[in-house]
C-alpha cells in the first residue's frame, strides 16, 4: 500500500468514527496479500458473471435482504450482514467484509474506494494467468446488458472489451434481450474463433434442435476439461418472448445428463457447467445430475465466499456464484489423478480498484470506446443527499427514486419498478450522471407505462411476482426480485402458498378495493408493441428540475414470519 | 441444424404433418371415429368426470407413464407436453389439464403395436396440473406433474 492512500484511509475512517486501531485499519495494512493466491494442481478455471456491462470501477451494496424461504434458510446464498460474515469467518470491519456484505457501505466504500473495472480485472486475470498457464476464462453472461454504451452499441463495447481480456467462453440471459439476429451476428462473426458461446439449453421451438454450442472440449496441461454452457432457463418468461420467438429454454435436467455422459465418454476428466441458472436452482441441479465437477454459477448475484459442495449420485459437485457487477473474480484449481479430480482449491477475489494498477491496454480500449458517448455519459442531472442502491428483496432507494418519478411525472396512485438486481450504488453526495442513470434502466424494451388496474390485478401481479421469489421450489423461481412498488403499502407472508403472501394492501392508509380502479404506473413491459417515454426520459426530467435529490424514504412491506432469518439483517 | 427437414415440411403447409400421421394410421383421435361417448368425456367440466367418461376412473399411480413438462411455461398458450406409456400393450394414452374449463385435451388410440409416445402442444389457462391417463390392457394407469403459468417480467 502507498503511504498516500493509507493516509487517505486514515482520513476517511477518522471521519467515520472508526478508532484508529480498528481492526479494518490493520487489515488494510495487509492488502497485499489479498490477490496471492497460490497456484494449486493442473486444471484451473477463472470465472466472473453478471458484470452488466461494467467496464469501469463502481460501487456496489450488497444486500440487506435476500431471504431463504423452506430448505434455503440460514443457507447460502440467504446469508446477509453479520450472519454471513458470521457464516464463513470474516472478521468484521475488513475489506473482505465490505466486499461481501452490505455493512457500513457508505464509510466503507469512502476507505476502501470502488470496485471492479475491466482494467483492473484485466490486471488480474494477467496476474493469475501468468502462474496458472492454460487456464480458462468463463463469463457467466449478463455482460452485454447494463451500461448506457452496451445499449447504445449493441453489446459492441462488451463483445469487443471480453476479446481483450482474453474470455475463452460464456452462457448467456440478458445478451438475448438485443434480439435474436443480434446474438447471431455476434456470436458468428465477432465471436468466431475467440469466443465460445455455449448454451446447451437453448433448442429451436419447433424441432428442438441446437441453437448454438452446447460444451466445448478443451486439453489443459495433459487433462481433457469439458465446460457445458447453461443460458437462463426462463429468458422468454422473465424478459420479452418475442425478442427470441423461435427459441426454447427451460432447465433440461434430463438433456443436461446427456451432455455430461457424452462429454466424459469423450475423455473428459474434469467437467465444469458455466451456469446463468441462478444459485439456488444450480443447488438443486447438482443434486439431481450426476458427473459434474463444479457448477460456476451466476444470475442471482450472490458473491458467496467459499463453494458449496452437493451429493448427487455420482459424487459431488461444487456449486459455486461469482457475485455481480465486475466486483469478483472466482478462481477454481483442481488437481487430477488416476483421471479423475483429487482435490480442489478456490477463492472468490473482490476487485478493488486502488489495490490492481488498471491494465493499460484495457483502459485504452475502454476510453476509446466511450470518447464518442462522453458528453452525453457526463450530462450531470442532478446530485443524490441519501446513499443511491438497488439490491435487496423488495426495494431499493435507486428503485424508490425511480417510482417517485413516475408516480409524479404520470400522475399514478402506485408505481411498479422491475426486481432487476443489475445497477449499482452511488454515494451520498455524488452527482447522479445520465450514465448513472442508465445503469438502472438500460433495456431494449424500456417504455413506461400508465394503465388502469383493478385491486384485484394488482393484488394478482404482486401473488405472481413473488410466487417466482419465494416458491420454496428453485426451479419455479426466476431469480429476480420482488417488483418493487411506490405509492401503496403490503404486508408479505413470504412462506404463505401464492394467493395468500400478499395481505393488506393500502393506499393511503384505507385498504385497495377488488373492484375499484386504480392508475398504475411501471416500464419495462413484456409485451410486444408497448409505446410510452423510455424510462430514462422521465426521470432525467424530474431529476433536473429537482436538482438535489433528498434521501428517499423506501417503501418496504411489512413482513410476517420472517424474524430471525438470517437473510435478512 | 436439419435445414432439409424444416424445409421439406414448412413446404407441406402448417398442419399437414399432423394430418399425414393421421391419415397412415399411426394415431387417431378418438374423437375421430368414436363420436359418441368421446363426446362426453371431452365436454367435462371435471377431471373425476373425464376419467369416468373414458372408463379410467380409480386408475393407478404409475411411474411408467412418462409426462416430460416445463415447470414454468414460456407461452401458457402453446405449452409443450409428451406422454410415454412404458406399459406393455398400451391401447391409448390420453390428456387432462386439471384447471381447464373442459380439463380433457386430447386422447390417442395405438393400433398394430404403435409406439405409446405422443407430443402435443396445450393451452393452460392458469398454473394446473397435467394428467396422463394410460389404458392398456383394460385396466387404466396414470401419472401427473405441475406447469406453472406466470404472467412473466421482472426477472434477474
Amino acid at each position: 500500500m502507498h503511504r498516500r492512500e493509507f493516509l487517505q484511509i486514515l482520513a476517511a475512517a477518522a471521519a467515520a468514527g472508526f478508532a484508529l486501531d480498528s481492526p479494518s485499519l490493520l487489515a488494510a495494512q495487509d492488502d497485499g496479500r489479498l490477490y496471492d493466491v497460490p497456484k494449486f494442481g493442473k486444471v484451473h478455471f477463472l470465472h466472473f458473471t453478471d458484470c452488466h456491462a461494467q467496464l469501469l470501477p463502481i460501487y456496489f451494496r450488497e444486500p440487506d435482504t435476500n431471504l431463504g424461504i423452506g430448505g434455503a434458510k440460514g443457507r447460502a446464498p440467504h446469508l446477509v450482514g453479520e450472519h454471513l460474515l458470521k457464516s464463513f469467518g470474516i472478521a468484521p470491519g475488513t475489506r473482505e467484509a465490505h466486499a461481501f456484505s452490505c455493512l457500513n457501505f457508505e464509510a466503507a466504500s469512502r476507505a476502501y474506494g470502488r470496485v471492479g473495472g475491466f482494467a483492473h480485472l484485466a490486471t488480474l486475470v494477467k496476474r493469475l494467468r501468468a502462474s496458472r498457464p492454460g487456464s480458462l476464462l468463463l463469463d457467466g453472461g449478463d455482460t452485454w446488458q447494463g451500461s448506457a454504451t452496451a445499449l447504445w452499441t449493441q453489446g459492441q463495447d462488451m463483445v469487443d472489451a471480453t476479446k481483450l481480456l482474453g474470455v475463452d467462453m460464456m452462457s448467456p440471459h440478458w445478451e438475448f434481450t438485443l434480439g435474436a439476429e443480434r446474438v447471431k451476428e455476434l456470436v458468428e462473426k465477432d465471436m468466431a474463433g475467440k469466443i465460445e458461446f455455449l448454451a446447451q439449453n437453448v433448442k429451436t421451438s419447433d424441432f428442438g434442435d441446437q441453437v448454438f454450442k452446447p460444451y466445448a472440449l478443451r486439453e489443459m496441461n495433459g487433462v481433457q476439461v469439458a465446460v457445458i454452457g447453461q443460458a437462463f432457463p426462463y429468458t422468454p418468461i422473465a424478459n420479452p418472448r418475442w425478442m427470441m420467438p423461435d427459441w426454447t429454454f427451460g432447465i433440461q435436467e434430463e438433456e443436461l445428463q446427456k451432455i455430461v455422459d457424452e462429454v466424459r465418454s469423450k475423455g473428459a476428466q474434469v467437467v465444469v457447467l458455466l451456469s446463468h441458472n441462478g444459485m439456488d436452482v444450480d443447488l438443486k441441479l447438482a443434486s439431481q445430475v450426476r458427473g459434474m465437477d463444479a457448477i460456476m454459477g451466476g444470475h442471482t448475484h450472490d458473491g458467496v465466499p467459499v463453494p458449496v459442495p452437493v451429493a448427487n449420485a455420482g459424487g459431488k459437485t461444487l456449486v459455486i456464484n461469482s457475485g455481480s457487477n465486475g466486483k469478483f473474480l472466482s478462481v477454481l484449481d483442481f488437481d487430477v489423478k488416476d483421471g479423475k479430480v483429487s482435490d480442489f482449491r478456490y477463492k472468490l477475489l473482490p476487485i478493488f480498484s486502488n489495490l490492481l494498477p488498471a491494465d493499460a491496454a484495457m483502459a485504452t480500449y475502454i476510453a476509446k470506446a466511450r470518447a464518442p458517448f462522453e458528453a452525453k455519459l457526463g450530462e450531470k442531472l442532478a446530485v443524490s443527499e441519501g446513499l443511491l442502491y438497488r439490491r435487496g428483496n423488495f426495494n431499493g432507494s435507486w428503485d424508490q427514486l425511480i417510482l417517485d418519478a413516475l408516480m409524479e411525472v404520470k400522475g399514478a396512485d402506485i408505481g411498479f419498478s422491475p426486481g432487476f438486481r443489475w445497477g449499482t450504488s452511488l454515494l451520498p453526495g455524488q452527482d447522479i450522471t445520465m450514465e448513472d442513470l442508465m445503469t438502472q434502466t438500460a433495456i431494449t424494451y424500456p417504455q413506461s407505462t400508465l394503465t388502469e388496474m383493478k385491486g384485484s390485478q394488482i393484488k394478482a401481479i404482486l401473488e405472481d411476482v413473488g410466487d417466482n421469489l419465494f416458491n420454496p421450489d428453485p426451479y419455479l423461481q426466476q431469480g429476480g426480485d420482488m417488483v418493487r412498488v411506490g405509492g401503496m403499502s403490503y404486508t408479505c407472508a413470504p412462506e404463505a402458498v401464492v394467493g395468500d403472501r400478499i395481505r393488506d394492501m393500502r393506499l393511503h392508509g384505507k385498504p385497495l378495493e377488488a373492484d375499484k380502479t386504480y392508475k398504475v404506473a411501471g416500464w419495462a413491459p413484456v409485451a410486444q408493441g408497448a409505446t410510452g417515454q423510455p424510462i430514462w426520459e422521465v426521470v432525467a426530467t424530474w431529476l433536473k428540475a429537482k436538482k438535489t435529490v433528498s434521501t428517499r424514504r423506501v417503501n418496504q412491506p411489512a413482513l410476517v414470519g420472517m424474524e430471525g432469518n438470517p437473510g435478512k439483517v | 441444424m436439419n435445414v432439409m427437414r424444416r424445409s421439406v415440411l414448412r413446404s407441406m403447409g402448417a398442419g399437414s404433418a399432423l394430418a399425414a400421421m393421421l391419415v397412415t394410421g399411426l394415431i387417431r383421435p378418438i374423437q375421430a371415429f368414436a363420436a359418441d361417448w368421446s363426446k362426453a368425456a371431452f365436454e367435462a367440466k371435471t377431471v373425476p368426470d373425464g376419467m369416468k367418461a373414458i372408463g379410467a376412473s380409480g386408475a393407478a399411480e404409475s411411474k411408467d407413464v412418462v409426462i416430460t413438462a416445463p415447470a414454468i411455461a414460456e407461452n401458457g398458450a402453446v405449452v409443450p407436453i409428451s406422454v410415454v406409456s412404458n406399459i406393455p400393450n398400451t391401447n391409448s394414452i390420453s390428456i387432462f389439464v386439471d384447471k381447464n374449463p373442459m380439463p380433457l385435451a386430447g386422447s390417442f388410440e395405438f393400433a398394430n403395436g404403435a409406439l405409446p409416445d405422443v407430443a402435443v402442444r396445450l393451452k393452460f389457462s392458469d398454473t394446473s396440473v397435467v394428467r396422463a391417463v394410460v389404458m392398456a390392457g383394460g385396466k387404466a394407469y396414470t401419472s401427473h406433474k405441475e406447469v406453472k403459468v406466470t404472467a412473466g417480467g421482472c426477472g434477474g
